[in-house]
């Protein structure tokens, strides 16, 4: 099968839905406000990509995602490390990893914006708290799964712990790290955008708000598609990271 | 370049929790700086287990274990696993360069002494493969080549040549008695192949089976280089039976 035969059954179901979509808007009367059609959508869409307030919260955004992201990554990765080479420091933390997994943490939420305010701080902590997890799990899980007889390696050769460190335990653990960065991702984005909805003044989750409080339903759509795409472009960069890092790890 | 190993009284008892396994009785064994020291004997009867005692790799229940360095105080251990335990997220290349990389050798330095020993074990041309696109021979061979890297004063070869066809095995039987005639390092061998042991050794240690204890030590007295056809001769032949003979009582 070729390329195009094999995609073909998505590209068809997908412009089926929006031709679906845009003929039930025409002839069913359904206010726009309530569901605006596609071509409605996509013509709102150029108007807002031309706003120049629109990149101000998209990099306002972008920066809480990428900031809450690279602190899940370097806390979630240095706890995992921790509790994998120490057993006390794991038992000690144990009570906090279940609590902090248990907590619904968007409940957090405004606790998070009393403590550090309305401005992107808030949400950046929002979005590492809920990315951090799935990196530190990852991390341990890496880790612990080193092969017996690498290690034999490493110790016949009396390698130092640096060594050890660097050209055993990171290399092994890393396949498991880049998929705990994948999930990191998409939850950072999420929690970026929660933390803009319940508080501040900046960004694509309180435009979002804004946009819903004045019933501009066609702006809130084009809001959707714009974190949408950057959800799935950040996404893409950390998955093709993740292939690249672990060639030597393919099947194919 | 050479170590001398003395174990007295070498036994090891693994404790796990399905109850405890006698894998080692006491073991007395001096191996002499330079020889070429070969093991044989059943599945199980604990080669491995005396094999890592000797490297450093775990520790014995019972008993003392002195390893003995040369004038030049040279104590690099090159060890052949059982299973090749190449790293999948190295190059053949810098697999095999792995011991010179830990001793903080210059890459240029690394790599040709890589290409050097991956001619020598018939793995040219593929230095920059990964470990999984090699079959499990050449793994096993890229695994003797990380094992020469250092120069090693005392070689441990767990079954090295177990993964090859016998043409392959007997080519690189004189490569390594070549290269370990050329470097005057203590060598000690496992293999269930009896008439590899005969080619090899300088003294075939027969073991018994489970729990493992000594059962003979045999003198091969064939001068160096061996030749391929001394394995057709008579004297050959006749360690070889008395080896056959000896392993058969042990089963
Ligand atoms: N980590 C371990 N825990 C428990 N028992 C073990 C362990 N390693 C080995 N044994 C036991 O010790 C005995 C000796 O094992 P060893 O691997 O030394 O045998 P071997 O002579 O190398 O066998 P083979 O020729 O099959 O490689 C075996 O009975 C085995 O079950
Ligand atoms: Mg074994």
């Amino acid at each position: 099968m070729t390329r195009l035969q094999k995609s073909l059954p998505g590209i068809v179901s997908v412009t089926g839905s929006f031709i679906i979509w845009e003929a039930y808007c025409r002839l069913s009367g359904m206010p726009a406000l309530i569901l605006p059609a596609p071509t409605q959508i996509l013509a709102v869409f150029f108007d807002v990509m031309s706003e120049r307030s629109t990149f101000y919260h998209l990099s306002i955004t972008l920066w809480e995602i990428l900031a809450g992201f690279s602190i899940a990554t370097v806390a979630g990765v240095f706890l995992g490390w921790l509790i994998y080479v120490s057993p006390i420091i794991q038992r000690a933390l144990h009570p906090f990893i279940v609590a902090s997994q248990v907590v619904p943490k968007v409940a957090l939420v405004p606790l998070f914006v009393l403590w550090f305010g309305f401005g992107p701080a808030s949400k950046i902590i929002v979005a590492a708290v809920i990315a951090f997890f799935p990196v530190m799990v990852n991390t341990h899980l890496g880790l612990r799964s080193v092969e017996d007889g690498h290690k034999d390696v490493f110790k016949a050769l009396r390698a130092n712990p640096f060594q050890r460190i660097m050209l055993l335990q990171i290399p092994s653990a890393l396949p498991a790290i880049l998929a705990g960065m994948e999930m990191a991702i998409v939850l950072a984005t999420i929690g970026a955008v929660v933390g803009e909805y319940l508080g501040g003044s900046e960004g694509l989750g309180y435009l979002a708000v804004a946009t819903m409080n004045a019933f501009q339903t066609d702006r809130l759509f084009v809001l959707i598609i714009l974190l949408t795409l950057i959800g799935f472009s950040l996404f893409i960069v950390i998955a093709t990271l993740r292939r690249m890092l672990t060639a030597w790890h393919s099947v194919d | 370049m050479t170590i001398s190993i003395s174990c007295r009284g070498l036994g090891k008892t693994y404790h796990s929790r399905s109850g405890d396994v006698r894998a080692l009785e006491p073991v007395d064994l001096e191996v002499k700086p330079g020889e070429f020291l070969v093991l044989i004997g059943p599945s199980g009867c604990g080669k491995t287990t005396l094999m890592r005692i000797i490297g450093g790799l775990q520790s014995a229940s019972e008993g003392t274990l002195k390893l003995t360095t040369g004038p030049d105080g040279r104590d690099t251990v090159g060890f052949v696993f059982q299973q090749s335990n190449l790293l999948p997220w190295m190059t053949i290349e810098d697999n095999v360069a792995l011991p010179l990389r830990l001793r903080h050798i210059g890459k240029q330095e690394r790599r040709e002494r890589a290409v050097e020993l991956c001619n020598k074990v018939g793995l040219a041309g593929f230095e920059r493969r990964w470990p999984r696109e090699l079959s499990g021979g050449m793994q096993q061979r890229a695994a003797i080549a990380r094992a020469l890297a250092d120069d090693p004063a005392l070689l441990l070869m767990d079954e090295p040549f177990g993964a090859l066809d016998a043409l392959t095995r007997t080519r690189l039987n004189s490569e390594l008695e070549r290269l370990w005639m050329a470097s005057g390092a203590t060598v000690v061998l496992v293999t269930h192949s009896i008439s590899e042991a005969v080619m090899l050794a300088d003294r075939i240690v027969v073991m018994s089976a489970r729990p493992g204890r000594i059962r003979s030590i045999t003198q091969v007295p064939f001068e160096r280089p061996r030749p391929v056809s001394l394995e057709g001769t008579a004297e050959f032949q006749a360690i070889a039976s008395e080896l056959r003979a000896q392993l058969d009582q042990t089963a």
